[in-house]
């Protein structure tokens, strides 16, 4: 005979990770309270409200023809972004081929681990501020994404195939006939989504002083003129909503041959062999061992200093501020998420609120978020509370639109009793999405700390701040310090999400969703 | 007090019952019989329309989607009453429950013969354990009239009796679906049987025969 104690055991344990969730929870918003204090959220503008109020204005008579370049901005926007994710795509397809290797998973994991924005301040300095520099920028951190996904892609496809093969298909053919055709319309679909998440990226390389949409944004705003860069934002808008009438996936080999054709008929800035050598072989090298005799201690304690002095004075301060701002957006984030989704949901905001809720996480959502910062540091300052309140935002009105779509398929399955108002947003609805939530929480997490070290490059301290400024002085030793240490931050905080997402048994959401 | 009177019930674009009339008067115990897929759940949903038009308080034990999974049984029977707190009680509530309320479920939790603490989310209870969460819901909300669909399906031969009695001892007035004919006549007053479209019996409880409830269940 059993005893009980068997059988009433497991029970107990499995009861505990959903009471640890809400300890979790407290946790989370304690450490949240302590960064508040920590962080630099002061308003160093000195008018925000003046430079609200132009904007707004701005944005109540767009003056479209502020925009001389408007058409060359637009053009080169998409060509880039074709241009930029078809070449990405070309080589994450060789890299997913050979998988298996870890190696080339290594390289993958660099390759997008750095921003593109970051690529494309290296890749300019050797090609000036050219569209090449765009689209290789775009092209190189992409290319570690799809390396990715087509890796896994070719993983998952059904073995059963390749195992009916004579030498259970472990040839050319075998691999060709088994699993890259079967893959096929994965990997296009694939391609098609990121098209769009191209589109933005493209937008936004402008603001390092490429030629695409972002930079008019930001001439425009440093001249002051508000009218013109409301113009932008709104044909920002215009693009991005647009997407699903012109974007047909018919078309989008038309696009890219287009892309690359107009690309090839630019005419380039001089990129010299000696340049690209110069940059990697020279400038990158530490200045203490550029010349210096290796087997000299000295060489070695003076490189010692030179480290130590990088780390202390801007690695480690870099990536604090990148783990402030970070947390405390991945928090915002949150809240946002939990208190935004009944907008859309009808049992809860009625049919014309829910409509309203959807315009309202529509702009939000498509917004790129580094021009939500860029505009937020405007009105506000170089302060870390533009950066929070954006990429709080933003990535809240991503969950809040899929957790709201989520719960508005859940209401009508419940009970006929159901609970009204606060009743069923709290213990209906809250309670069966919060495992999505979660498990889109950690997903956007990751996309947050990767977003935080480039806006660095607006002013906030974070670490893309120390690299644009090493750059901008040509201290190219240092940039690749920085990005190396931005690499180990993102594997870091990557293990321990995975870590603490397998403690809660949270799972994890593909990487689908939004860009 | 509940009239139903020649109507005609679907379920989507399916007609399951045809011209039914039905009548149900205050204190009875009414149960209705039949084989799954006779309109027991679409007669009850068409009783439970009626009185809430009538004004009256109704409980409801559903068959699907009775319980939130992810909340514990302590706040999966306070949703029985959550219309009768303010926002802000049930919030808190939820964050915390008073020990008040607390003390007052667990004490209905063991009177229905649920061993687990009342913290225990509802995910990790067993069928039959969650049936009587159910019920343990519909009686702390309590009301004027139950409507029950099946209410004791997942319990064994001697827990059923006992929760049957308990649930109906609690409501002046019940209807309840039931496929245990033994227990039906044990527990109610009145007994509805459905098949082909229509109600072929109504009657008191003990005046059916064998040959009704053969008739019944027979293809």
């Amino acid at each position: 005979m059993l005893p009980t104690s068997t059988i009433s055991m497991p029970a107990e344990r499995e009861a505990k990770p959903s009471l640890r969730r809400l300890q979790v929870v407290w946790i989370a918003l304690t450490l949240a309270a302590l960064a508040l204090f920590a962080a630099d959220l002061q308003i160093s503008a000195p008018s925000p409200g003046a430079v609200l109020k132009a904007l707004a204005m701005g944005f109540a008579r767009p003056d479209f023809a502020a925009l001389e370049n408007l058409g060359q901005a637009l053009l080169l926007t998409l060509t880039v972004a074709f241009g930029g994710v078809a070449i990405g795509a070309v080589a994450g397809f060789a890299m997913a081929l050979l998988w298996g290797w870890r190696a080339v998973r290594m390289l993958s994991l660099s390759l997008r681990s750095v921003h593109e924005l970051i690529w494309a301040l290296f890749i300019m300095t050797v090609t000036g501020p050219e569209p090449i520099a765009a689209v290789l920028a775009l092209a190189l951190s992409y290319s570690g994404i799809f390396a990715k996904v087509f890796g896994e892609i070719l993983d998952e496809a059904d073995p059963r195939p390749r195992d009916a093969l004579p030498g259970r298909g472990m040839t050319l053919s075998g691999l060709i006939y088994a699993r890259l055709v079967p893959s096929l319309p994965a990997f296009w679909s694939y391609f098609c989504y990121r098209i769009e998440c191209g589109i933005r990226s493209s937008a936004v390389l402008g603001f390092v002083g490429l030629p695409t949409l972002g930079f008019e944004l930001d001439t425009l705003f440093k001249q002051g003129r508000y009218d013109g860069a409301a113009a932008v934002l709104l044909l920002t808008y215009a693009l991005i909503l647009s997407q699903s009438l012109w974007l047909r996936r018919r078309l989008v080999p038309l696009y890219v041959l287009g892309a690359l054709a107009y690309l090839a008929s630019l005419s380039q800035g001089p990129v010299s062999a000696a340049g690209l050598w110069q940059l990697i072989g020279v400038d990158m090298v530490p200045a203490p061992l550029r010349g210096a005799d290796p087997g000299a201690a000295g060489t070695w304690r003076a490189f010692g200093d030179w480290l130590w002095r990088l780390v202390s004075h801007e690695v480690l301060p870099g990536a604090w501020a990148t783990v402030l701002v970070s947390y405390l957006a991945f928090v915002l984030c949150g809240i946002i998420a939990l208190f935004a989704f009944p907008l859309i949901v009808p049992a809860l905001a009625g049919r014309i609120g829910s409509g309203f809720g959807h315009v309202v996480l529509v702009i939000l959502r498509s917004t790129p978020e580094y021009m939500l910062v860029f505009v937020g540091v405007q009105v506000f300052g170089p302060s870390m509370l533009p950066a929070v309140l954006a990429l709080g935002l933003h990535n809240g009105a991503i969950i809040a639109h899929l957790i709201g779509r989520e719960a508005t398929r859940i209401v009508p399955g419940l009970r006929p009793d159901r609970p009204k108002g606060a009743g069923l947003y709290a213990y209906e609805l809250v309670p069966r999405v919060s495992s999505g939530l979660i498990a889109y929480l950690f997903y956007r997490g990751e996309i947050i700390l990767r977003e935080s070290m480039i806006l660095g490059i607006l002013g906030i301290a974070t670490l893309g701040f120390y690299v644009d400024s090493a750059i901008a002085t040509l201290r190219f030793d240092r940039a690749a310090v920085l990005v190396v240490a931005m690499m180990l931050l993102t594997a870091l905080v990557d293990w321990g999400s995975r870590a603490l997402r397998r403690r809660l048994r949270v799972g994890a959401v593909s990487t689908r969703p939004y860009c | 007090m509940i009239e139903l009177r020649g109507q005609t019930l679907s379920y989507g674009p399916a007609v399951v019952l045809e011209n039914v009339t039905l009548t149900i008067r205050q204190g009875e115990r009414v149960a209705l019989l039949g084989r799954s897929g006779a309109g027991k759940s679409t007669l009850l949903a068409a009783i439970r329309e009626k009185a809430m038009v009538a004004g009256k308080e109704v409980a409801l034990v559903p068959q699907d989607n009775a319980l939130v999974p992810q909340l514990s049984l302590f706040h999966n029977v306070h949703m029985g009453r959550l219309h009768r707190h303010s926002a802000l009680y049930n919030l808190v509530t939820l964050l915390r429950p008073f020990r008040r309320d607390r003390a007052e479920v667990s004490e209905l939790t063991r009177e229905l013969g649920l061993e687990p603490p009342v913290d225990q989310p509802v995910e990790r209870l067993s069928g039959g354990q969650r049936q009587r969460t159910a019920v343990a819901r519909a009686i702390h909300g309590g009301g004027e009239v139950l409507l029950a669909d099946e209410p004791v399906s997942a319990l064994d031969e001697k827990q059923a009796p006992e929760v049957l009695a308990t649930l109906i001892s609690r409501f002046p007035t019940s209807v309840i679906s039931l496929h245990d004919v033994g227990l039906a006549q044990a527990y109610c007053t009145r007994l509805v049987g459905l098949k082909d479209r229509r109600i072929i019996f109504d009657m008191p409880a003990g005046e059916q025969n064998a040959a009704d409830i053969d008739h019944l269940y027979a293809r």
